[in-house]
């Protein structure tokens, strides 16, 4: 039974680190409908400063968190502005293409030598891990670092986006750019802010990761952003609860396939769980199925 | 210009490339190594105008060709290896295995998969692609030929440059011509309006189906085709990667013209040994330079660069046979 | 035997009644419109009569043969195409593949015969092509054969949209508010246009339409929607002076 409740927790620390990075994908398609590819590259990018950060110069973790958090916004932000705005009214699958550019980019400019360099790093923890035993599991100070972080952010998100006029902006436009436009809400800049929200939230992803799983190198965003993704896409994208239920759901099902199936299945076990959610429900647990008005 | 004229020029065409390839391979200005890329160019055309056909001409977005290009080249490869004793005829055999192989996967995959739409169709594609690739990668357990994570190794290999350059120009010819058929045209509706096709009588599940179908199966013949040209079979050339490589190729060849896929697929092919080959001491920034020529030339020509073209010798001719029926008498 | 008997059809969306014991009779050569309010469900009615709908409850028989549960596509078959209010056209492509598409299911020739250009392939080809071409030059379209449907005008891509529906040779054709968004010349010509349609193809329609002016020149028989029920059927004096359909027109008061 210990076990069996140290698999959660361990599935529940994976599923945090998901969820930060499942909502920057789930906000900006349901913001512009595009699968941001690069998402998990500016995740991985959030990895990296954050373990320079307190390493190299010796910064307080929290301090180099939030510059992980800036610096990540404002790749995102770049990124839109770049790369995807100039294909904003063509074909979905044009802006999907420069996405792939986009994380193609980020992952060989990041492993050049003068960047971060192709290889693995070991994270040296900034902090001294403290593990509690209670009834058998085995809980660390960085487990309740990662959840009270998940969940403060979280909180900010939800009150960013009903308390705030930027959020009721952001909500406005993913409803309908044009209408958006007619009621004065500056779209473009909307969109951009929707991108470093995101692509923030991804930044301290980033350094959560790099606690809870201290090896990172320059393609640790490809799986893992893919799978955030799946996340976002499980329990529905476009719904920022769907993007953290989703996210949960695919943290048990990895570590419990790993613990009980075979850890070399547990791409394969979730991602078969995803094909026949979205077979029964096709826009996602808790997305709704509109029916195409004719 | 006559209709005639421009399939005979095209046939011409065709023989003059030969010719002039034939040339330089044996001139030894294409080395062997060339050789092999060349073929892989080849293999290229073959998966790309199947993906062409499943998400150019139907509309129905795939994320995970590379696993049916996958199943053809390890179903072919273990034919192969069974039956190497045969030669020729064995190799031959397992190019229809791993187009069947394929093929059969396609549509048992696809009959459920192709209910999903747009974006949801893409990601089931690529889970399905992780699927296969942990198959692959697992499947010295059920296969010890197949090498799993080590790779499988074996394969009777055949770098003749006429197969591949044969298979092409077949593939490219039956593509053209499903494509200009009612068949075709029913894809291309399904494309373009899925529900006005459905109301004029085109079923679409059926016709999605037979896409796919098609589409698998040359992904199948690219396989099988693959596991000739490299004595090593591994896994990792078969991952999601691979599959966003060839809708590279497509949607950069621009969506529904054949003659675009084809070209793109050679130039993109050879890209990545181009650049290293002009980079030289730089060779460490052939990832970036790839992925910004990708970006830009999807921002300058956004419909892809042949977006909207054909090879006007693909296109037949539409003309009246019987004269004109006189209308409202 | 009416070619369509339409018997008691409703349909739920959700808690919401959207159509409600619609019965409706057409016999073969009628031309019939239904009117009403926006939201009345006149389309939720072509949704289920065309297959796109599965209606809760109902009956619909065409030809004495029940088309409850099939597929759009199995209903074209069977005989019924529509056009859409708002033009549902394959934009991109040419104008002759528009309508060749409609002669898809009666083209006659296998995968096979396509991909290896058999003897019945090139036969059957040019003959679906020599039916296409008839129908554009029976719609004044045929010059445009060549053009992507997209860069027609407004007029023709109806004009198209009705051809492509007739490459289904139907015996119903349903038109959904054929003369939306046109002027009064370009109604009128809509008017001769459906006239011209039935007459030569021996058709029967079911029409939407807002334009009072076409729907009292081309109809012999209307039905008035309102709320999702029928509210009043007959002919077109007979239904313009109907209290009823007034008020559902005006504003309740509006009569008294």
């Amino acid at each position: 039974m210990a076990i069996f409740i140290q698999q959660i927790v361990n599935g529940l620390q994976l599923g945090l680190v998901y969820a930060l990075i499942a909502l920057g994908y789930t906000m900006v398609y349901g913001i512009i409908k595009l699968i941001n590819f690069a998402h998990g590259d500016v995740f991985m990018v959030g990895a990296f400063v954050g373990f320079f950060g307190y390493t190299v110069t010796k910064l307080p973790w929290p301090v180099a968190l939030v510059i992980a958090m800036v610096t990540c916004a404002a790749i995102g932000v770049l990124n839109e502005r770049l790369v995807y705005r100039p294909l904003r009214y063509a074909a979905k699958i044009s802006a999907l293409i420069s996405a792939i550019g986009a994380s193609f980019f980020l992952e060989y400019f990041c492993s050049l030598n003068f960047i971060f360099g192709p290889n693995y790093i070991s994270v040296t923890l900034p902090l001294k891990v403290i593990t509690w035993i209670i009834d058998g599991v085995r809980i660390t100070n960085v487990q309740v670092i990662i959840l009270v972080t998940v969940v403060v952010f979280l909180t900010l998100l939800q009150l960013l986006i009903f308390r705030t006029k930027l959020g009721a902006a952001m909500r406005t436009v993913s409803f309908d750019h044009d209408a958006a436009r007619l009621m004065g809400v500056d779209v473009d800049k909307t969109i951009s802010f929707t991108f470093a929200v995101g692509s923030g939230l991804a930044g301290i992803g980033g350094v959560l990761f790099g606690f809870a799983y201290p090896e990172i190198w320059t393609f640790l965003g490809v799986m893992t952003g893919l799978k955030a993704f799946i996340a976002a896409v499980l329990g529905g994208i476009g719904l920022i609860p769907g993007a953290v239920l989703g996210a949960l759901i695919m943290g048990q099902v990895e570590i419990m396939t790993a613990a009980y199936v075979s850890s070399q299945a547990r791409d394969a076990v979730a991602f078969a769980i995803l094909i026949i959610v979205l077979l029964i429900r096709p826009s996602g647990i808790l997305g709704r199925n509109e029916p195409e008005k004719i | 210009m006559d209709k005639n004229k421009q399939v005979i020029l095209a046939l011409v065409g065709v023989v003059v490339l030969y010719i002039i390839l034939k040339a330089l391979i044996m001139t030894g200005v294409l080395g062997p190594y060339w050789q092999i890329i060349l073929n892989y160019a080849l293999i290229y055309v073959i998966g790309g105008l199947g993906l062409s056909i499943i998400y150019g001409f139907t509309g129905q977005f795939s994320l995970g060709h590379a696993a049916f290009v996958g199943i053809g080249a390890y179903s072919a490869g273990l034919f192969a290896i069974t039956f190497s004793h045969y030669g020729a005829w064995g190799s031959l055999g397992s190019l229809v295995v791993g187009i069947v192989c394929a093929g059969v996967v396609g549509y048992l995959i696809g009959v459920p998969i192709l209910r999903l739409k747009s974006d949801y169709l893409g990601i089931a594609t690529l889970g399905f692609n992780f699927i296969v690739y942990d198959g692959l990668q697992n499947s010295d357990k059920l296969f010890p030929a197949m090498g799993g994570a080590q790779g499988m190794t074996g394969v009777p290999q055949f770098q003749t440059f006429e197969w591949y350059f044969v298979a092409a120009v077949l593939v490219v010819i039956l593509a053209r011509n499903f494509v200009f058929s009612t068949h075709g045209r029913a894809c291309t509706a399904i494309r373009e309006n899925e529900t006005a096709a459905n109301v004029v009588g085109v079923s679409p599940a059926r016709t999605k189906i037979m896409a796919f179908t098609i589409g698998c199966a040359l992904a199948g013949l690219a396989g099988a085709l693959y596991c000739h040209n490299y004595p090593y079979l591994n896994p990792d050339s078969f991952s999601f990667l691979e599959s966003i490589n060839y809708l590279i190729v497509v949607v950069l060849g621009g969506l529904g013209s054949l003659a675009g896929t084809v070209i793109t697929a050679v130039g993109w092919a050879f890209l990545l040994e181009l650049l290293r080959l002009v980079l030289g001491p730089f060779y460490a920034f052939r990832g970036v330079i790839y992925a910004l020529i990708l970006i830009v030339v999807i921002i300058v020509r956004s419909q892809g660069i042949f977006g909207g073209m054909e090879a006007p010798f693909l296109v037949p001719q539409i003309g009246r046979r019987k004269p004109r029926a006189i209308v409202g008498s | 035997m009416p070619l369509l008997e339409v018997k008691n059809l409703g349909i739920n969306f959700g808690g919401l009644r959207a159509v409600n014991k619609f019965d409706l009779d057409i016999e073969r050569g009628e031309i019939v419109a239904i009117i009403g309010p926006n939201g009345a469900g006149k389309t939720t009615v072509f949704n289920m009569l065309s297959g796109y709908y599965t209606p809760t409850d109902g009956t619909i028989t065409f030809k004495g043969k029940p088309l409850n549960g099939l597929q759009p596509f199995q209903i074209a078959q069977h005989g019924i195409a529509r056009t859409f209010q708002n033009i549902r056209l394959f934009p991109q492509i040419s104008v002759l593949d528009n309508v060749r598409i409609g002669l898809h299911p009666r083209a006659g020739y296998s995968l096979v015969d396509s991909i290896l250009r058999t003897p019945r392939f090139r036969a059957k080809e040019a003959e679906l092509t020599d039916r296409a071409l008839d129908l554009l030059a029976t719609f004044g379209l045929e010059d445009k054969a060549n053009i992507k449907a997209s860069s027609l005008p407004y007029g023709a891509q109806r004009r198209l949209e009705i051809a492509r529906a007739q490459a289904v040779q139907p015996d119903l054709l349903l038109l959904d508010e054929p003369a939306a968004g046109m002027n009064p010349s370009e109604v009128q010509q809509m008017v001769e246009l459906v006239r011209f349609v039935k007459e030569k193809f021996n058709l029967t329609v079911l029409l939407i339409e807002h334009q009072m002016g076409l729907v009292m020149n081309l109809c012999e028989r209307l039905v008035v929607m309102d709320f999702g029920e029928i509210i009043a059927c007959g002919l077109p004096q007979e239904v313009r002076d109907n209290p009823k359909v007034l008020e559902a027109y005006l504003g309740r008061g509006a009569v008294t």
